[in-house]
């Protein structure tokens, strides 16, 4: 990892970091740990100056493709004054963040929430180096520091014009003491902050270089084929190793638990080769029967059922729909989908005299701590994590099912490295899927055609009670209601409103998947909306338009997608327009979809344009580039994948059959950044939600066919 | 033993010939840069030009190659940076987790040294690659450009 260097040192702690970030913390490291340059000094733990003036900024999160290495860098950088040239990164380790009462702050990835939670204290920890450096340079001069200046990496005297270099400066400045309370700037006063500089991790990307956890190679590693029962719930009841025990370079066959069994041999084909001849036999237990018509009409029990876990209420919903003289209802619903990341899901472990050593791609680095402590039986302090930047994450590897398996492989190798690779069927089929979801949409208009009254009812599987039932609030699971929140809902101009959500579980796990559930209920939602407006005889925006009178916010982003798109302006031949707006993950987003459809039902997308308001802008291509990805991975489970259950299991097993969006399907995506100020919102995942409704409205109008069994069949479409 | 010729070096591999060319590659040869993504032709990650000419790994056995030439995305450019088509990667910044990159750069360079001006349609029949984190529009915008350095400067882009 040339770019991203892990952090892997030891650390001795002189003083504990004050609350907030500030840092009154000196720490001294062996310098034998810099990496071919010479060695750095470490100003404080967010930033390693070289003599050369390098600056090394440390990253607590994880690089997954959504840039947030690029945009935490910025963001110190910028404090620190640093020539942006110069800049590199770093993983902390977890180890360390752990030893050091975690001064680095959180590292899980998720939620969108990699730089607006760190924001803060990684601000002021580029600040607080700066005024270090400043002090210190000050002192050389004999000067007061206020007399001195930073920029691009140089401390000046104004008056005397002496200047000295950061590289000059660093080893002094690590020394002093950290001021308390330093201000950040001021958004007027930002320099990297909003600028569409590069990334910095791409270099290795283009010459195959970058190592992910996939690539990892030690002396002497064996690797590890893992299967799990096929039935979610399923035992292992027998396997018979003997059968494969003469095939090239098997080394053994090791039960991991109740349902996991894998093959270790020198190469992970011989050891995926091998898995397929080994004999095993499943007990498949209760679920070995459950298929996705019976899922499918349990959901349906919830969209009449009295008993429902409340979201948002405001005046009557009950009250007002009896009294509406008009009334409109629908039911849409939602498949499960995988998060099917690119690099499947694999890690290495070493086990040496009771320590544990792993290499894994992982959305938070302390998670992947905790399991390897846990499945190797050894205290925190015993656990070594290499991170390594992900081949997608999406969620997915916020779990640690396959760091575990890793741990518990390599204990039985005492000494030697395995690297334990899941093939991608079992990826497929032993996910944490993105819940299946049904909701029924009830509206009443008064008799000049105004919304009176709205339900949501949501039935589905809950995420919390799968993953985290500590997390749920007396028994209301409040992921269910992303975007439906009474902060984020954006037509809170309906007097009367009612969102609630009866949980349906299945058997089948369910976990954090790119948008989570803004992605199901921004579809049922913006959709329904559309409907609306069509049987109301209105303009789908106008429409929304006289909804969102106390949303500002949200009607201002919608506004700037309706205008770049030129909304109400004449299309070419058969090309038509639908438009969704969503808020989520602190970010207001809106999109207008541009699609025709031939009359064999073929969809063409030829134009998207989406705006945004995230608040503050770290990095304008960077946001471009995830509202860009946002269509492909938000279109794909629209237009094309699902995983659906038979035999109680997975019946996709790869590419060929769970479909995903590729290069000829692309949209072009224009992408409108309304940045409003004042706060940090999220980028990665906000915009996701808007690309199934805006296609789907849009598909509306070019056919006249609601699609509200998703994702879309193959016949949806044909109007022949 | 299999003798493969890859990256103008001759390796003799003791592996099976049933072996997938990908794994060789990735376990016996130790080039890492080409990824496993579906082992059944399907996502493209695995991608590597056999003569010249974009192939999936994957699926390929590695005693069928003989002696054809193999590049892998380490052998692309001397310094892994100077292909037109890394060159246009970088320019317009295409890869975010960077996984499925070194199969879509391997694409790209096959398409443009077969059709050197390859129309829209061209490129979405050859580049059918799988992107998760969805790049495909920039992906896309570099093989423009890509096109555009080649044509500028005939002498590279015959990798």
């Amino acid at each position: 990892m040339s770019q991203a260097m892990q952090l892997n040192r030891r650390f001795f702690l002189t003083a504990a970091a004050a609350a907030g970030g500030a840092l009154s913390v000196n720490w001294t490291i062996p310098q034998a740990a810099a990496q071919g340059a010479a060695a750095g000094a470490e100003v404080n733990i967010w930033a390693v100056i070289h003599p050369d003036d390098t600056v090394v900024v440390r990253i607590a999160r994880s690089e997954m493709g959504q840039g947030t290495l690029t945009g935490l860098a910025q963001l110190v950088a910028d404090e620190l004054d640093a020539d942006w040239r110069y800049v590199k990164t770093e993983y902390v380790a977890p180890e360390a963040n752990h030893a050091n009462k975690r001064a680095w702050g959180d590292m899980s990835t998720g939620g969108s929430r990699g730089i607006r939670a760190s924001v803060d204290y990684v601000r002021k920890g580029g600040a607080t180096a700066r005024a270090m450096l400043i002090q210190a340079a000050a002192a050389k001069w004999g000067v007061p520091a206020a007399e001195c200046t930073a920029s691009l990496s140089i401390v000046a005297h104004t008056s005397t014009g002496r200047r000295l270099r950061y590289g000059e400066l660093a080893a002094e400045a690590a020394k002093l003491p950290a001021p308390a309370d330093v201000k950040v700037k001021a958004p007027a006063e930002w320099k990297l902050i909003g600028r569409g500089v590069k990334r910095l991790d791409t270099a290795d990307k283009l010459s195959g270089k970058l190592v992910y956890a996939i690539d990892v190679q030690l002396p002497g590693m064996l690797n590890a084929a893992v299967a799990q029962c096929p039935v979610f719930g399923g035992k292992l009841k027998s396997f018979d190793a003997a059968k494969i025990a003469g095939l090239k370079g098997v080394r053994k066959v090791v039960q991991i638990d109740d349902s996991t069994i894998a093959v270790v041999a020198d190469k992970w084909y011989q050891a995926k080769t091998a898995l397929a001849a080994l004999p095993v036999v499943w007990d498949e237990g209760p679920n070995a029967t459950v298929n996705s018509a019976q899922i499918d009409a349990l959901l349906k029990t919830g969209l009449d059922a009295k008993e429902a876990s409340l979201g948002q209420k405001q005046g009557d919903f009950a009250a007002a729909y009896t009294a509406a003289p008009k009334k409109f209802e629908a039911v849409y619903g939602t498949q499960f989908q995988n998060h099917a990341t690119l690099e499947p899901m694999n890690c290495t472990a070493k086990w040496d005299n009771g320590a544990i050593e792993i290499w894994v791609g992982s959305q938070n680095g302390d998670a992947s701590l905790a399991a390897a402590s846990e499945a190797a039986g050894v205290k925190l302090d015993q656990v070594k994590v290499h991170k390594h930047h992900l081949g997608g994450g999406f969620g997915r590897r916020g779990q640690q099912d396959y760091v575990r398996q890793a741990v518990i492989v390599a204990k039985q190798f005492p000494g030697t490295p395995v690297k334990l690779i899941w093939s991608r069927e079992e990826d497929m089929q032993h996910g944490f899927y993105r819940p299946i979801t049904q909701c029924k949409l009830s509206a009443g208009f008064d008799a000049q055609g105004n919304v009176t009254a709205l339900h949501a009812r949501l039935s589905g599987q809950s995420i919390l009670a799968h993953l985290a039932p500590q997390r749920m609030v007396n028994g209301v699971d409040p992921v269910a209601f992303q975007g439906w929140t009474a902060e984020e809902f954006g037509y809170q101009g309906i007097p009367n409103l009612l969102v609630d959500h009866a949980v349906r579980n299945t058997h089948v796990p369910v976990g954090f998947w790119r948008g989570v559930n803004t992605n199901q209920n921004a579809i049922f939602m913006e959709c329904f909306v559309d409907e609306l407006a069509h049987a109301a005889g209105k303009d789908p925006v106008e429409f929304r338009r006289a909804l969102m009178t106390k949303n500002p916010k949200q009607l201002a982003v919608m506004n700037a997608a309706a205008e770049k798109a030129g909304w109400g302006t004449p299309l070419p031949k058969g090309v038509f327009r639908g438009i969704a707006q969503n808020t989520g993950f602190g970010s207001y987003t809106a999109a207008v979809a541009e699609v025709s459809v031939t009359p064999k039902g073929e969809l063409k997308i030829h134009r998207i344009v989406c705006s945004s308001d995230c608040g503050y802008v770290v990095n304008p291509e960077q946001v471009a580039m995830q509202i860009e990805g946002s269509f492909v991975y938000g279109l794909s489970s629209v237009l094309s994948s699902k995983i659906t259950i038979d035999k109680g299991r997975v019946q996709q097993g790869n590419f060929d059959d769970y479909e995903v969006m590729r290069l000829a399907a692309m949209p072009k995506v224009e992408t409108v950044l309304v940045p409003s100020g004042g706060f940090w919102g999220g980028v990665g995942e906000p915009t996701i939600a808007v690309a199934g409704p805006a296609v789907l409205n849009a598909i509306f109008a070019a056919t006249g066919k609601r699609i509200r069994s998703l994702p879309l069949g193959p016949n949806d479409l044909r109007s022949a | 033993m299999l003798k493969l010729n890859i990256n103008g070096k001759i390796h003799d591999v003791d592996a099976d010939a049933d072996t997938p060319l990908l794994w060789v590659l990735r376990e016996w040869v130790g080039l890492t840069g080409t990824k496993y993504g579906c082992g059944i032709a399907q996502c493209g990650a695995c991608t590597v030009h056999i003569d010249g000419v974009a192939t999936r790994s994957c699926s390929l056995p590695a005693g069928s190659v003989g002696a054809a030439k193999v590049v892998t995305i380490e052998g692309l450019s001397p310094d892994g940076l100077s292909h037109p088509v890394q060159v246009a990667w970088a320019q317009l910044d295409v890869p975010q987790c960077g996984y499925c990159q070194s199969g879509q750069i391997m694409a790209a360079a096959s398409l443009l040294r077969e059709k050197p001006r390859p129309t829209e349609a061209e490129v979405a029949d050859a580049i059918t690659n799988i992107c998760r984190c969805g790049t495909y529009q920039r992906v896309k915008a570099a093989i423009d450009t890509a096109a555009a350095l080649s044509a500028a400067s005939p002498a590279t882009g015959k990798a």
